[in-house]
């Protein structure tokens, strides 16, 4: 095993700079309660220009399928700055989920091969018909949705992420043979889309439900497995990113507050039971951006270790992001319990990411399979 | 460094052929270990990034690696770095930065060799974090300065000829400017050196009495009142060098608990499982991120990272110590030993659990306590506003103490 590159290079600084930019100046914390506020699941003005125009959406898809042939090092950098401004695109469900569930399907298949395009081109929303709750592993989660007798899907999912504005659905079913990933258009009939109420204002959830609705599929037994467990393996790892980034806005943000804010004639900051805190989280931040960079290049190079390097930088960056969004609430005093001040929405997100794709107590026991810690018989 | 140097063209070929006409005229297997470290001195293969005559060759530090790749090779006798290290870490940097001709000529050679071994005269039982409150007191008397006080935490002293050492020799200044720097002569008379018997049961450290220590002037490193800013170089050169190769997966402290764990099926209970998949990420996690900075650093890009991972460490050792005594459980009953033993090298990995658990409490104290770091974080790497100080500009002698 080479040793991992846990640094950033210029390209990834450069395309950083280019997505922090882009939602700096289009997605300020106002704009991204207003989008919550409102009936959409998310910004389509700012979804186009950073997955289409910007090309961020086809990252992980080879050239010759019209995507840009970036690594998930790259789609790693992107996911700390959405993160970081909690943005309200379907990046991390289209982009990584539904992109890399369809590149572990046939892509010569000219069916999957025209699904990836409009991915890649972001002409296209997708989403992984799963609930966002499910963790990788060993066991590809239990498909919900059955294959009818006249060859139609019926069946209902939970709590998914980015279905609600997503154009094609990627279902996992069961059928006569066996386990296969179909895809669907949520405006074909038997297809219903319908919004929760979610902890996550800025990414909706919703229950999706198929009623005879017609079946393409893209992949058969022989793959839908695997393919579906590399899906949630790579948005495992690359999550670890976005919590990276969204604990980075959490401590940046208190530090700038308590530097201001005045009591006791002396700016908070200044008080060692508060400023002790933030160092504490400071550290934390050290440790969570080396596991989530060993992730995302563990992924990128296809290392054997991935399976680890995703569950440490899962449990590690899951409890780190909801750590800082806490004291991030706490530090700020009255404000920060405010529906206006953005802290709340950071605070939803970074739970709600510790739930997705597996809670931290679920990937180290995955780690203690995989390294061999077992847990005591009986 | 205070005088100019002039940059010889030394490079790799260059010091492999200096290091094979050493190997040549002294071989190793047929010459004294002493003699073969004095003319390596001698040769500038100490420390080659020293100037000239003063066992270097003022060539670049990176390339040290290669006459110790070349010696190691030819199995040639080092100097026992671990039991020197305090000289070669701290004293031997202040004294080329701040001593005088004679006082390097005269001090770093037999430093080097090991043939003098030097303690650091710092920390006082009234000055640990707050260490420029020290009150032991230098007076001068003709030529020479006359020194009483009380210093603590001193390892190496009941070896040691030399030491470095900080004395108070104005009161009426603020507490950072009364300060001056020596080098004290551990066989003086008044030097009493106590062993400071530790939590552990051994004796790893001293107390050093000084009563009525008389120094020549000449032995003063730096300027009187200087000695805040000369300990600067001192203290600088304490941290833990990050060099070498990467730490494995399970290297240290967390190796041993996990062996522990996979070796004793019967000790498993589901708590300390939970904990110790906690404890086992947090240690890759910090593994990881010390990794990462070797990275920065390799490419010149030193991040204020390096602050996080003695603290990372400490919590970590104290921790993954304990757990292993709990899990140990009757075992952990018991302790390997309690006399009173004075340990030539410190190993935190060493020992039994018992011994790591109690040993371990010391990584958050020794070299800086895990507060003064958090606040050395938030105050200088987050830019948190300071805690009032009512303590810099009063002359030392009217403080509160």
């Amino acid at each position: 095993m080479s040793t991992p590159d846990l640094l950033y290079t210029e390209a990834e600084d450069d395309l950083r700079a280019a997505v922090r930019a882009l939602l700096t100046d289009r997605c300020p914390a106002p704009a991204v309660l207003a989008q919550a506020e409102s009936d959409q699941p998310y910004d389509p003005a700012v979804w186009r220009a950073l997955g289409a125009e910007m090309g961020t959406a086809g990252l992980l898809v080879p050239d010759k399928l019209g995507g840009q042939g970036a690594t998930a090092r790259e789609v790693a950098v992107v996911l700390e700055e959405l993160g970081r401004a909690v943005a309200p695109v379907p990046y991390l469900t289209s982009a990584v989920l539904a992109v890399t569930a369809l590149l572990g399907c046939d892509t010569d298949d000219e069916a999957v091969a025209r699904l990836l395009r409009g991915l890649a081109e972001g002409r296209t929303t997708g989403a992984l018909a799963l609930p966002l709750a499910g963790a990788p592993g060993e066991d590809t989660p239990p498909a919900t949705v059955r294959i009818g007798g006249d060859g139609t899907l019926s069946g209902e999912v939970r709590g998914v992420a980015g279905a609600l504005g997503a154009e094609v659905l990627l279902i996992p079913a069961e059928g006569p043979d066996g386990y296969g990933l179909y895809a669907a258009h949520t405006t074909e009939p038997g297809v219903t889309v319908a919004p929760l109420t979610s902890l996550d204002l800025t990414r909706p959830l919703a229950t999706v439900t198929l009623d005879g609705a017609p079946t393409r599929r893209v992949a058969g037994a022989d793959r839908a497995r695997a393919a579906v467990r590399r899906a949630l393996l790579t948005g495992a790892g690359l999550l670890a990113s976005e919590q990276l980034g969204v604990a980075e806005w959490c401590l940046t943000e208190t530090v700038r507050h308590t530097g201001e804010r005045h009591q006791f004639g002396r700016p908070i900051g200044s008080f060692q039971a508060l400023k002790h805190r933030m160092a504490a989280l400071w550290l934390e931040l050290v440790s969570a951006r080396a596991t989530a960079r060993y992730a995302a290049d563990a992924l990128a190079t296809d290392n054997p270790d991935a399976p680890v390097a995703v569950a440490i930088a899962q449990t590690y960056c899951a409890e780190v992001a909801v750590h800082a969004a806490e004291e991030c609430v706490q530090l700020h005093g009255g404000i920060g319990m405010t529906w206006e001040h953005p802290a709340h929405l950071y605070l939803k997100r970074a739970k709600s990411d510790e739930i997705a794709l597996g809670t931290p107590g679920r990937h180290r026991q995955l780690l203690a399979g995989l390294v061999e810690l077992p847990a005591p018989t009986g | 460094m205070t005088t100019a140097r002039n940059r010889t063209a030394v490079d790799a070929p260059e010091l492999r052929r200096r290091v094979r006409a050493l190997l040549d005229a002294h071989p190793p297997a047929t010459t004294d270990h002493l003699d073969f470290l004095r003319a390596r001195f001698d040769a500038g293969l100490a420390w080659v990034h020293y100037p000239v005559g003063l066992g270097g060759l003022d060539a670049p530090r990176s390339l040290q690696a290669v006459v110790d790749a070349e010696l190691a090779a030819a199995g040639a006798p080092d100097n026992d770095p671990r039991r020197i290290g305090i000289g070669l870490g701290m004293a031997a940097p202040t004294i080329l930065g701040f001593g005088t001709d004679e006082q390097r000529t005269r001090l770093l050679r037999p430093l080097w060799t090991g043939e003098e071994v030097w303690c650091q005269l710092f920390s006082e039982p009234g000055a640990g974090s707050d260490l420029a409150a020290l009150g032991t007191r230098a007076v001068r008397d003709g030529e020479a300065w006359v020194v009483d006080g009380q210093k603590v935490w001193t390892s190496s002293a009941h070896l040691a000829r030399w030491a470095i050492l900080i004395a108070r020799t104005d009161p009426e200044l603020p507490k950072h400017r009364g300060i001056t720097y020596f080098i004290c002569d551990m066989t003086d008379p008044g030097v009493e050196v106590r062993p400071l018997r530790q939590i552990t049961g051994e004796a790893e450290f001293n107390e050093v009495f000084l009563t009525g220590v008389r120094i020549p002037d000449s032995r003063r490193l730096g300027e009187v009142g200087e000695g805040w800013r000369v300990a600067q170089t001192t203290l600088m050169n304490e941290r833990v060098a990050i060099g070498g190769g990467p730490t494995p997966r399970e290297g240290g402290m967390v190796g041993l608990v996990a062996k522990t764990w996979r070796d004793r099926p019967e000790l498993r209970t589901h708590d300390l499982h939970q904990r110790l998949l906690r404890l086992w990420v947090d240690a890759e996690a910090a593994r990881l991120a010390g990794e990462r900075l070797r990275q920065q650093l390799a490419l010149g890009q030193p991040g204020p990272e390096g602050s996080a991972m003695k603290l990372a460490f400490a919590r970590l050792n104290q921790r993954l110590s304990a757990l292993e005594v709990e899990l140990l459980g009757e075992e952990g009953l018991a302790y390997d030993d309690w006399t009173l033993r004075r340990p030539e090298h410190v190993d935190f990995t060493g020992r039994e659990a018992g011994y790591r658990y109690l040993r371990a409490k010391g990584n958050s104290i020794e070299g800086g306590t895990s507060e003064v770091l958090l606040n050395v974080i938030a105050e200088r790497v987050l830019g948190l506003p300071p805690e009032p100080r009512t303590d810099k500009d009063v002359p030392w002698k009217d403080l509160p103490r």
